[in-house]
């Protein structure tokens, strides 16, 4: 190699800390968090506080799916069952003991790890249906059990357990005491979450995630390049039950007493379709899938007194729309169908039928939920349009 | 140096390798043979993708059918597959950074081992570039890039030229070439491009229906009858 080939790689070998994505990416999102941090609890009343704490702490169950899914390929369709193993053992920690609460998320957060990874044993020899299969089983299996325990129901001590129970007297997990108020935890369990996030991020930029995408290429050429696969793939299931355990805590302290009732199986298929909505890939989807979990049934039920069980059909629809048309989800495709519609508008561009087709089946979806919440006396128009949105996106494929 | 002795693999009824004894010597070594020879099969061996029915591999001295799979990556095999394996989600450096990462070595050699390997193979792309936008090229050259990265003591190449045009497949011949000189490694090439394994290859071995039907100098293997039979047709490419 000659001098200017060594000088040459000298050069690159100073590869630049902070490129300018990255700059940009890191204002945007200390933008969002100014926004949320600080606007919404000034201008929303505790309502919309209320709902916007469940979009944070559903986000952070949606990233375990990144992670899962998104990173190493693993389906589970218990994510659901695992915060509601992170809700319960908070509770009963908190019952139980006099932990600070930064401590209790620390350990709720690493109990749920050790049981998210057993529950994560078979993912060490199935994959795709059959994994799917028995994360559901084990989620069902979980509920079950938790309704069976009757915890909590207005006893005292560890258990926690009466034979006469009352709700009246029922103790309510309490809240750090910095975060007290609404406003104050909200604030509180968007930090923590945002730092559930951060962990993620560290994880995928260093070598567990590097090793995960190695998993998700290809098994056999992972092995080859020396990639423990039984580690990688638990260490997945660790950091997802990780955070959901943490979620689990939070929201065992915004609810002060967690029911099973709030963790149907049926949560854990709407999580994923969800994740998959929103973009399964980047974390950025996971957010989406928080707001989709939360905000829109509040909305739809609160706001617009619109039975929230028609988003079963937005989401059904919005999933098979994702699934032909952007497997990168909305926070991938959305950005790139409003730039297509911006040309559209400026005629700057011809715009090519694919495009706008797939223009369409995105406003085929808002509309429709427009429609839904507007005219409310035939809601069939409103599902008919938002049923319109896979027809075109798959119109939109050839 | 990789001896093989009385190798033999079994699927239910088949038997893709049969009572397989060649020496690989060192530097780039060819192997060759029709579809279905059994050569992918033997890399399958080597990786620990096959349980061999019978046989030894002795390399470098060690037992390598005794070390775990995924272990062996940390002895220092490495490998490339027929279909692509380079990883479209992550950037060029750190395609060929998690090769380093599980190879043993340490963490500060790591940034200039990799900034060494994707030099090593000629590859002009950033190496932030995402792998997913590269074209077919480029793409190939991260993967010999993983391939060689840090200290390789085998590095099996299968069909490395599939598909590529006369121009870039010269250059990656080049690139193979100085791998033994350059990382010490010992080379074993599977293709079917015969004027690549004559270029790369000093010794090269023949195997037909899983026997190895010829091995020692690429030249005079060429010549051999039985390999111009079980190549029968395509003398011409010889």
């Amino acid at each position: 190699m000659g001098a200017a080939h060594a000088q040459e790689r000298a050069g690159r070998a100073r590869l630049p800390r902070v490129d300018r994505p990255l700059l940009v990416r890191l204002l945007v999102i200390a933008g969002l968090l100014a926004i949320t941090l600080f606007l919404f609890p000034a201008t929303l009343g505790a309502d919309w506080i209320n709902t916007f704490t469940s979009v944070a702490i559903y986000s952070v169950v949606a990233a375990g799916l990144v992670v899962l899914y998104g990173r190493v390929g693993m389906i589970s369709l218990g994510q659901i069952a695992i915060l509601a193993i992170g809700t319960w053992i908070a509770t009963r920690l908190s019952f139980a003991t006099d932990l600070p609460f930064p401590v209790l998320l620390l350990v709720t957060g690493a109990i749920t790890c050790v049981i998210g990874v057993l529950i994560g044993l078979p993912a060490l020899r199935l994959s795709g249906l059959y994994l799917a299969l028995i994360t559901l089983m084990a989620a069902g299996a979980v509920n079950v059990v938790l309704a069976q325990i009757q915890f909590p129901n207005g006893g005292g001590g560890f258990t926690a357990r009466t034979d006469n129970p009352s709700l009246s007297g029922l103790k309510a997990v309490p809240r750090p005491s910095a975060a007290t108020g609404d406003n104050a935890y909200y604030r509180y369990t968007v930090i923590v979450c945002g730092l559930m996030f951060l962990l993620a991020v560290i994880h995928f930029a260093s070598k567990p995630g590097r090793a995960w995408a190695a998993i998700r290429e290809s098994e056999p050429a992972a092995l080859a390049a020396g990639v423990n696969l039984t580690l990688y793939k638990l260490w997945a299931f660790a950091l997802a039950s990780f955070m959901t355990g943490v979620a689990g805590c939070l929201l065992a302290a915004q609810v002060g007493t967690p029911n099973t009732y709030s963790f149907p199986t049926q949560d854990s298929l709407s999580l994923i379709a969800t994740a998959l909505i929103g973009g399964i890939f980047t974390l950025w989807g996971a957010i989406v899938a928080g707001v989709f979990m939360q905000l829109l049934p509040f909305l739809f039920q609160a706001q617009w007194t619109v039975n929230p069980n028609f988003l079963l059909v937005v989401f059904g629809a919005g999933l098979l729309q994702v699934l032909l048309s952007a497997p990168g989800g909305l926070i991938d495709q959305f950005p790139k169908d409003m730039a297509n519609l911006g040309r559209l508008i400026a005629r700057k561009v011809p715009v090519t039928r694919q495009a706008a087709l797939g223009i369409g089946s995105i406003l085929a979806l808002i509309i429709g939920i427009v429609l839904l919440v507007t005219v409310k006396d035939s809601p069939l128009i409103g599902i008919v349009v938002v049923l319109l949105s896979p027809i075109l996106a798959t119109l939109s494929q050839d | 140096m990789i001896e093989v002795k009385g190798l033999t693999v079994r699927f239910s009824g088949v038997t893709p390798i049969d009572d397989m004894s060649v020496t690989f010597p060192g530097g780039a070594c060819g192997l060759i043979g029709p579809n279905g020879a059994g050569k992918t099969t033997f890399f399958n061996v080597l990786s620990g993708f096959v349980k061999p029915a019978g046989g030894s591999i002795q390399a470098f001295g060690e037992d390598l059918l005794k070390l775990v799979d995924f272990r062996r990556a940390r002895w220092g095999l490495r490998r490339t597959f027929q279909t692509e394996q380079a990883i479209e989600q992550l950037s060029v450096f750190d395609n060929v950074a998690m090769i380093h990462e599980h190879s043993g070595a340490g963490r500060s050699e790591r940034n200039e081992a990799v900034l060494t390997a994707i030099d090593f193979v000629g590859l002009e792309a950033d190496p932030r570039a995402k792998v997913g936008g590269l074209g077919a090229r480029e793409r190939r050259l991260v993967e010999v890039a993983r391939a060689v990265v840090g200290k390789p003591r085998v590095v099996l190449l299968d069909e490395p030229a599939a598909g590529l045009p006369d121009e870039e497949t010269r250059h990656l011949s080049e690139v193979i070439q100085r791998i033994p000189q350059h990382f010490g490694a010992l080379v074993i090439l599977v293709d079917h491009d015969m004027s690549l394994v004559s270029a790369c290859c000093a010794t090269t071995a023949v195997l037909d229906f899983g026997k190895l039907i010829a091995s020692g100098p690429t030249a005079e293997v060429l010549r051999d009858e039985s390999v111009i039979n079980a190549y029968l047709g395509t003398e011409e490419e010889l």
